[in-house]
């Protein structure tokens, strides 16, 4: 073996020497014609991630854009097919990590429809409440990262502050700042610990002048607008050609929203509104999601109000775990839950595609049961995943400056694309 | 959705616009319909159902793969349409062997929707199911010089021991070999 | 070496002390005086030392965001409950070259792990690494075909922080682990662990 250290370190390397840096100027107007290719990520600090954009530029214009993914592939959909059901919630929680309780709630409901198993009033209004507050966090780690990309360095300590509270609240609910494995088949985990509606209530009535002091900060700031206003602008039709959902097709003007349009849970008992956007460009999409936002502080606040009594997750001992207290005095409860924890519950066979409105879309979530406990193909239609068509129509023809603010107005989360 | 009898006036829209053959069953489970097609004609029939069909299909939200490995034939693909008017979803599926996934495989419907073109690619990539006629099929998320399509069933799920400080002593000097 | 901080005592003491040190300055301090002002004020190190001391306050970190975990990693930045610029980690890098260590935050997949082994060996030296999460630190749940089983498998990891993701605190913990590995042994000895003599950068 030769001595790696006799080799030069930059050819040990293998970088590269700029030698048209050094050339002289009857090559730079060459230059303007000639296209050059360049690679951004997979790690960049504006791909929100591991994407990986290999574009190519004449001077500063985009000319092709391929986005590269893969990175974080994780065989979470395989790793499922070894897991009990009710295990692999832990797995596809960790897909899209912004919206974990989508995927969650997308897995369980397509569980709980091969089981043709009913849930409580009182579970789907909890999972309603944590569901919009998880797009309110998501939308708030959005706003920060994206702020961040065009410029606007302070909004990731305001985002990153309104966050932690509502990071708070999942903890006291679940246990677990994220990742809370918070929904069950059948239902929620836990009923919500006593001081949890008051610490709810006072993030309520903050949240809407904290949006308004972001909005303050934002809307006013002409650079802020100048990058984002006109820019990315693909219209409705391609949009919808490209399968786009969730906010960055509202703000073309469309109003697809699943919570309306086919609602699910309890979404159907509160009354709120789907911001849509006028153009399409980056602008709108910023407004929509702050205006989202807005809106399911409305939905949290009515389920609140509205809370029904009764139990938070079904009594079908065959599918839920028996309440704790019950193990003590009950031999039959003591068996279903050895049974559940060893064994899992069994489901018949059969196949079922569930879709949702994450903050980014529609989550659908595909699943085929071979009748044993353990699901035989879990597939997730993430958001992302479908949402990334549009990078290419976003950024070709634009400038460089412009597709880093269509991707950071994209909000891809790259281990929701890959898996 | 569409209910069962609505499922069969679909199924036979399509037989009557492409044959008999082009329709291999109906499957109607948990108020979701099913309509299973013939590898060979999954274009058409979708391209019937954005472009002819009354009760048009306009959008296609996924396109997922399957493996039902006891059974044969092995693979399948769901295609997963939405009618944004109606507010309704069908599902059309087709089934296909190892052999014929691999050789002829199934027609790319990324010119009828453009979305679908990223799906392929994964359903190619962890299935190895072939689409002809897609503009760029490629692995999507393994790396491009990968060998085997891991989502099968009959691939092994892979992952290898960790060695941890508690176990790391039974194996004195473990990092030489 | 650790800098300990003195009350400034009563006032007459204080006064005693400023009449010293202009005695001093004036060169009229006689000599046994002399040698004991020079002791109290003067601090012997060696250089090494005191260098990892201004090494361990002043560590930028590599923003190295793979999945879940990243978003923890931007909240000890970002939020302004866990302000990571108490321990002088804040300044985040984006290029390799000026970062001091990388904090692997999530799923290390076997296509991205060639890109981190190459944006390590990018590093200037002395540089460390933190495995955040049970992901990059032991491939935890997704001990998978996609999966590496852990980063230590191709780049040397000096803290591991556990949790599925931890929690802010436990990664500011880890970074305050790893600024005490810093003070106590910058070498951190695996060279010889990984028996990877010669990888040393030479200018």
């Amino acid at each position: 073996m030769t001595d790696p250290l006799s080799v030069p370190y930059r050819e040990r390397e293998g970088s590269v020497t700029m030698s048209a840096m050094d050339a002289g100027p009857e090559i730079a107007e060459e230059r303007e014609a000639e296209l050059m290719t360049l690679n951004i990520g997979p790690h960049h600090p504006a791909t929100h991630g591991v994407l990986r954009l290999l574009t190519t530029l004449q001077g500063e214009t985009v000319i092709e854009t391929t986005p590269i993914v893969g990175y974080v592939h994780t065989g979470i959909e395989k790793s499922c097919e070894d897991q009990q059901y009710w295990k692999a919630i832990t797995f596809v929680e960790r897909m899209d990590y912004l919206a974990y309780y989508s995927n969650a709630m997308a897995y369980c409901m397509a569980v709980e429809k091969l089981l043709d198993e009913p849930v409580p009033d009182r579970a789907q209004y909890l999972r309603v409440i944590h569901l919009e507050l998880n797009r309110i966090s998501s939308h708030l780690f959005w706003l920060a990262t994206a702020a961040l990309d065009v410029g606007a360095v302070s909004m990731l300590f305001w985002g990153c502050r309104e966050r932690d509270q509502i990071l708070d609240l999942f903890e006291m609910s679940s246990g677990q700042r994220f990742h809370t494995r918070y929904f069950q088949v059948g239902g929620v985990m836990e009923d919500l610990p006593p001081g949890w509606d008051t610490k709810c209530r006072e993030l309520l009535r903050d949240l809407p002048a904290r949006l308004d002091q972001y909005e303050a900060l934002l809307d006013g700031n002409e650079i802020f607008i100048q990058r984002l206003r006109n820019t990315g602008i693909v219209s409705q039709e391609r949009m919808l050609e490209l399968g786009v959902t969730g906010p960055m097709l509202r703000a073309t003007g469309n109003p697809w929203d699943l919570r309306k349009a086919m609602p699910y849970s309890s979404y159907d008992h509160f009354d709120f509104k789907i911001p849509v956007g006028t153009v399409g460009d980056n602008f709108d999409r910023y407004r929509v999601r702050m205006a989202e936002m807005r809106e399911s502080l409305k939905i949290v606040e009515q389920a609140l109000d509205g809370l029904p009594e009764g139990p938070y997750i079904t009594s079908n001992r065959k599918v839920a775990l028996p309440p704790r207290h019950e193990l003590a005095t009950s031999m039959e409860a003591l068996i279903h839950h050895f049974k559940l924890v060893t064994e899992g519950f069994r489901v018949p066979p059969g196949e079922a595609y569930v879709a949702i409105e994450s903050p980014r879309g529609e989550m659908g979530c595909f699943i085929v049961a071979d009748g044993s406990a353990k699901p035989a193909r879990v597939h997730m239609r993430d958001p992302s995943f479908a949402n990334m068509h549009s990078i290419q129509p976003m950024s070709e023809g634009a400038l460089i400056a412009d597709m880093i603010a269509s991707v950071a107005m994209l909000d891809p989360i790259l281990g929701g694309i890959d898996r | 959705m569409p209910d069962a009898t609505g499922l069969e006036l679909i199924a036979q829209r399509v037989r009557e616009s492409l044959g008999d053959e082009a329709v291999v069953g109906t499957q109607y489970y948990r108020e979701q319909a099913t309509l299973q097609v013939a590898p060979g004609s999954v274009r058409d029939v979708l391209t019937h159902f954005r472009d002819t069909d009354p009760e048009p299909y306009e959008r296609l939200m996924s396109v997922h793969g399957c493996d039902y490995l006891p059974e044969e034939p092995r693979l399948g693909v769901h295609y997963e349409l939405l009618s944004t008017d109606r507010c309704e979803r069908l599902r059309v599926k087709t089934r296909l062997t190892v052999e014929q996934a691999e050789t002829e495989g199934l027609p790319s419907i990324v010119e009828i929707y453009p979305g679908a073109e990223f799906h392929e690619r994964e359903v190619f990539d962890f299935f190895g199911v072939v689409f002809s006629g897609h503009p760029d099929l490629r692995r999507i998320a393994m790396p491009e010089d990968y060998v085997g399509h891991p989502q099968r069933r009959d691939f092994p799920m892979g992952g290898e021991e960790v060695l941890f400080t508690f176990n790391e002593h039974e194996l004195p000097r473990w990092y030489d070999k | 070496m650790e800098v300990i901080r003195q009350k400034l005592g009563p006032a007459d003491e204080f006064r005693a002390k400023q009449m010293n040190a202009q005695r001093m300055l004036r060169g009229e301090l006689p000599d046994d005086e002399l040698q004991q002002y020079v002791e109290e004020r003067i601090w012997l190190t060696t250089l090494e030392k005191a260098q990892n001391w201004a090494r361990k306050n002043a560590l930028f970190p590599l923003g190295f965001g793979l999945a879940c975990c990243a978003i923890e990693m931007i909240t000890i930045i970002g939020s302004p409950r866990n302000d990571i610029a108490r321990f002088g980690a804040e300044a985040v890098r984006a290029s390799p070259r000026q970062a001091d260590f990388m904090m692997l935050s999530g799923r290390v997949s076997i296509k991205m792990a060639p890109v981190i082994r190459r944006i390590y060996d990018q590093m200037l030296e002395p540089k460390w690494v933190i495995a955040m999460g049970a992901c990059s630190s032991s491939a935890g749940m997704f001990n998978n075909y996609a999966v590496v089983a852990g980063a230590d498998k191709f780049l040397p990891v000096d803290v591991y922080v556990p949790g599925c993701p931890p929690r802010p605190e436990a990664l500011i913990y880890g970074i305050n682990k790893l600024q005490a590995k810093i003070i106590e042994n910058p070498t951190q000895g695996w060279r010889e662990r990984y028996n990877a003599e010669g990888t040393e950068e030479r200018a």
